[in-house]
């Protein structure tokens, strides 16, 4: 996604990037971006909170007038509530370390099959 | 609140991703794009005189998702922004699916609260469709397929500055 905007902003067209993976994001190098800090899947506001998401877009139409240079992020107020999504998602540890080395068994396996077979297989996550 | 701590607040998920595959016994970790440098085009005129369009990279429900509950492929695709669409294919990306959902699609697409700008004459108006881009891990295609289809696009449309939604 942040490859399209780059690709757009060369090309004459302002962009405004809105997205949760902070580091990925800014690792590319986009124009302008809106970094809510939210569990990834609602970079735009909370599911049926219609203000957060109303504030959040006119954040990123009010960073497209007023950003003078490229790398410009911003941090929206808004909070999750919890926090245990940050240490949950794609947790790696002594609980599920072995599990985890199976399923990535498995999963090449599969993928080993399908691709003998010549099925189609799916992305990386 | 003024707090210390031994570590960033907000979530790495390249290093994330890269410890996850690592346990999964994948010996090459995924590179991800970094730049030196980011290109800038400031606004050209006034917001409130600007066609504003939005893309995503989550895909369309249709008939292949309905019956099958997959994609076979990860197509581009330009679709009406209005009535904006109730419902989105998110299954196969990236996301935090233990935390949270992707059921409302204004949480990642916003196109009806964009439309209520345009509607207040902060924007002069919404893309008459959004566009795309499923999430692919080639980055080559991305930017040599991806990103020209996706401007040609907005130049047909008319689009004068694009919000870009990653879930």
């Amino acid at each position: 996604m942040s490859l399209v905007a780059r690709h757009l902003e060369e090309n004459g067209v302002p962009t405004v990037v809105l997205g949760s993976a902070r580091d990925v994001v800014e690792e590319c190098g986009v124009a302008r971006f809106v970094f809510t800090d939210f569990p990834l899947g609602n970079p735009c506001g909370k599911p049926w909170d219609t203000e957060t998401q109303r504030s959040i877009v006119g954040t990123a139409l009010e960073l497209l007038e007023r950003a003078w240079m490229p790398r410009t992020t911003v941090q929206t107020p808004f909070r999750w509530g919890s926090d245990e999504w940050r240490d949950a998602f794609m947790r790696v540890d002594d609980s599920n370390r072995e599990a985890l080395a199976r399923e990535g068994e498995e999963r090449r396996r599969l993928q080993a099959e399908a691709k003998k077979g010549n099925q189609p297989r799916n992305g990386k996550s | 609140m003024n707090q210390r701590r031994p570590y960033r607040s907000y979530v790495s998920y390249i290093d994330r991703s890269r410890e996850y595959y690592a346990a999964q016994g994948y010996s090459q970790p995924y590179t991800w794009a970094y730049h030196e440098d980011a290109p800038f085009t400031p606004l050209k005129k006034a917001l409130f005189d600007c066609r504003v369009g939005m893309v995503t990279t989550a895909g369309k429900m249709d008939t292949e998702v309905e019956k099958e509950g997959r994609r076979k492929t990860r197509e581009l695709y330009a679709m009406a922004a209005n009535p904006a669409p109730r419902r989105m294919f998110t299954a196969d990306l990236f996301w935090d699916k233990v935390a949270t959902h992707t059921d409302d699609v204004e949480s990642f697409l916003p196109l009806n609260r964009l439309a209520e700008y345009a509607a207040g004459s902060r924007i002069k108006s919404v893309s008459p469709r959004f566009y795309g881009v499923p999430t692919d891990y080639s980055q080559g295609r991305t930017s040599l397929r991806d990103a020209p289809k996706i401007l040609e696009w907005c130049r047909e449309d008319g689009v004068e500055a694009m919000l870009l939604s990653a879930l």
